[in-house]
């Protein structure tokens, strides 16, 4: 039989609406072989948990380029505590600094990959940490 | 010369243009000097649209800035000034663009962050003061709530003394781009639409030195599309804004010289040097063909061009600056009017002082030292350069021809058709760039491993300020009267559910302080809210 396929939830939290990036992501991990849903523009953390769950997905992405990085992700982890999501894999790309990446991975992010990350790292970091 | 080393030398452009390795008087033999190019000032203006270019004025410096709040950003502006800019381009923070007031939970951790935050007139207020509106001109890059902010505009002017018509400046107000790349819409395409074609009529009518609407190839380029596409679309984005400004009965002649072009300059040097040409020549063209306009200042392709942020790195950094002056060159060799520069650190924050001055000085430099002023459009006649306006032209036309058979850009848009076109380019780009077969230098090619970040210093988000502008919004509220603002929104909400032209009645509300996200609820209540199409 077959792998169960990874199922991916794509992510767009905030007002950000630079999705340049977060588009090519999502044609790579589906030309992968992993089910992608993309949230689209303008998603509240509270929707995009919401999203999560009914899709009953492996990982989350967020791509944030605004800046506010780490705000948001603070959110999205504690949201997904208090609902007792814990084997969720996260991760979060975009713009950001390498100097954030550890604080990012102090809040429970599995995989930070800023603008410019190789396709067969996040490819590879996905096969490898979800489900 | 083997057959297969032919193909390796085989040189293609991202317009799908084959290079040949030799230009000569037999690849513009087709070309007829007055009828296609003519002398620069002339109709088809493919050398430019004034006939001494920047001999008669150098283009207008006008770098993007904004953050924090409208008090700092006003000390920049007046650096920036002071240094020698000649306009000023602002930025606003999110919550701004997405009519979201700083007191509210979605804009938490995005005030004052990608730009200036405004709430109410108020600020708008701080961040001109002391800047003569009438002298220098300004460009707001606010697309969703440019309506609201340019009601704020002509108040502050207003208290400046200064009439509707005394003001120079742009909003960019191209919300059709803004579902393509950007992102930051808000209500469904039509009443988008009616919001902008408002601001059209508006100024037309009242504000007459203001340019409402620059049309964003720039954005278009900036999330995926190639050359030909950033052109193509935005032509058709213009075209559809036109038609719905001619609805209202104003003339072609009057507002057409009103619009305005943003475009994008990273790539090959010499395709985007033809792009622009061919631009020019292929806008006087529709202007006159397809809208009837005897007026030649209608057919006069204006823009801004630079940036550049596409084909900047956030490897070794400094090889930005050395980007950014080819950039402004090409540029320069384009004709444009008003140029704007990426400032090197851009890939990773706001830009810093030092950055934004060495972009001012890139500008300079070719301006006070390199003779780029010197004559008009010094490419042209150039076998390469005039071929290839040639071809790209077609290419743009047939671009437009193929969105127009499926009816049309507006539909196109609201189906998301040309999102998935735009993101399938971003993609085939992107995988270009991880094979190699696209060179970024010190990202693929001549790459420092464990590089550092250490020579970019960060624009330090100052986690207080947000207490500082609800602090003000707060004020703002309590000293205002707040009857006046309920009665002038039930008044906005009314005229929003008719015809009218609801630039008044933006101005009434803006007027009394009524805040972006309570204009903005309204429009929400009566417009609703654009469903994105999130097919891949």
């Amino acid at each position: 039989m077959p792998d169960k396929k990874i199922r991916v939830l794509i992510a767009k939290p905030g007002l950000d609406g630079h999705d340049r990036g977060v588009k090519v992501v999502a044609q790579l991990l589906r030309d992968a072989g992993m089910e992608v849903i993309y949230t689209g523009l303008h998603q509240t953390v509270e929707q995009i948990i919401e999203t999560a769950v009914q899709e009953d997905v492996n990982v989350i992405g967020l791509s944030i380029l605004s800046g506010a990085h780490y705000p948001i992700t603070e959110k999205l982890m504690k949201g997904l505590k208090e609902k007792d999501i814990n084997d969720v894999l996260i991760i979060v790309g975009g713009n950001i600094p390498r100097r954030d990446i550890d604080g990012l991975q102090t809040l429970g992010v599995r995989g930070v990959f800023p603008t410019g990350s190789k396709f067969e790292d996040i490819i590879e970091f996905i096969r490898r940490n979800a489900g | 010369m083997k057959d297969t080393q032919q193909k390796e030398k085989e040189v293609i452009l991202e317009s799908g243009i084959k290079v040949k390795p030799v230009y000569t008087p037999e690849d513009i033999k087709n070309i007829d000097y007055t009828k296609d190019v003519q002398n620069p000032g002339e109709y088809p203006y493919t050398r430019g649209i004034h006939p001494y270019m920047y001999r008669a004025r150098p283009w207008t410096m006008r770098q993007y800035s904004g953050f924090a709040t409208a008090k700092e950003t006003n000390k920049r502006f007046k650096y920036l000034i002071e240094h020698g800019q000649t306009g000023l381009n602002v930025a606003f923070d999110l919550p701004t663009q997405m009519g979201v007031d700083s007191d509210d939970a979605r804009a938490e951790g995005e005030v004052g962050r990608v730009g200036m935050a405004v709430d109410t007139l108020k600020d708008m207020e701080y961040a001109f003061e002391g800047i003569p509106l009438d002298k220098i001109s300004t460009s707001l890059t606010i697309n969703s709530t440019a309506a609201i902010l340019l009601a704020m505009y002509i108040v502050v002017a207003e208290k400046q003394g200064l009439s509707p018509d005394k003001i120079r400046g742009t909003t960019q107000n191209d919300i059709l781009k803004e579902y393509i790349g950007r992102g930051t819409w808000i209500f469904p395409v039509v009443p988008s639409l009616r919001l902008i074609t408002d601001t059209i009529e508006y100024c037309a009518k009242h504000v007459p030195n203001y340019y409402p609407v620059s049309v964003c190839g720039y954005h278009i380029r900036e999330s995926g599309a190639n050359p030909v596409q950033e052109i193509a679309y935005a032509f058709l984005i213009a075209k559809a804004y036109i038609q719905h400004a001619l609805t209202r009965g104003i003339d072609a002649n009057d507002f057409i010289p009103r619009i305005s072009f943003n475009f994008d300059i990273h790539g090959n040097f010499f395709e985007q040097i033809a792009k622009f040409r061919a631009a020019r020549r292929l806008w006087a063209k529709i202007v006159k063909e397809d809208f009837g306009a005897t007026n030649p200042k209608a057919m006069m392709m204006k823009m801004i061009a630079g940036g550049g942020g596409g084909g900047l790195t956030i490897e070794q950094p400094e090889n930005n600056i050395v980007r950014g002056a080819y950039y402004a060159l090409i540029s320069a060799l384009s004709g444009t009017q008003t140029m704007a520069l990426c400032s090197y650190d851009e890939a990773y924050t706001i830009p810093s002082e030092k950055a934004a001055i060495i972009s001012l000085r890139t500008m300079q430099i070719l301006i006070e030292e390199m003779g780029l002023c010197d004559t008009a459009d010094p490419l042209g006649g150039s076998y390469y350069i005039e071929a290839l306006t040639d071809q790209l032209e077609d290419n743009i036309v047939n671009c437009m021809n193929q969105v127009e058979k499926r009816g049309g850009i507006v539909s196109a848009i609201s189906k998301g058709e040309i999102q998935k076109e735009v993101s399938r380019q971003a993609y085939l780009h992107e995988k270009m760039i991880q094979s190699g077969e696209l060179v970024k230098v010190g990202v693929n090619k001549y790459r420092i491993e464990e590089e550092e970040e250490r020579t970019i210093k960060f624009h330090e988000y100052d986690p207080f300020l947000v207490k500082k502008q609800i602090k003000m919004l707060n004020q703002v509220k309590s000293n205002r009267d707040n009857k006046e603002v309920s009665k002038r929104l039930e008044k906005l909400r009314a005229m929003a559910k008719t015809d009218e032209n609801l630039m008044p009645y933006i101005i009434d509300c803006v007027r009394v302080y009524a805040t972006i996200g309570e204009i903005t609820t309204v429009f929400k209540e009566i417009f609703g809210k654009f469903k994105e199409p999130v097919g891949i």
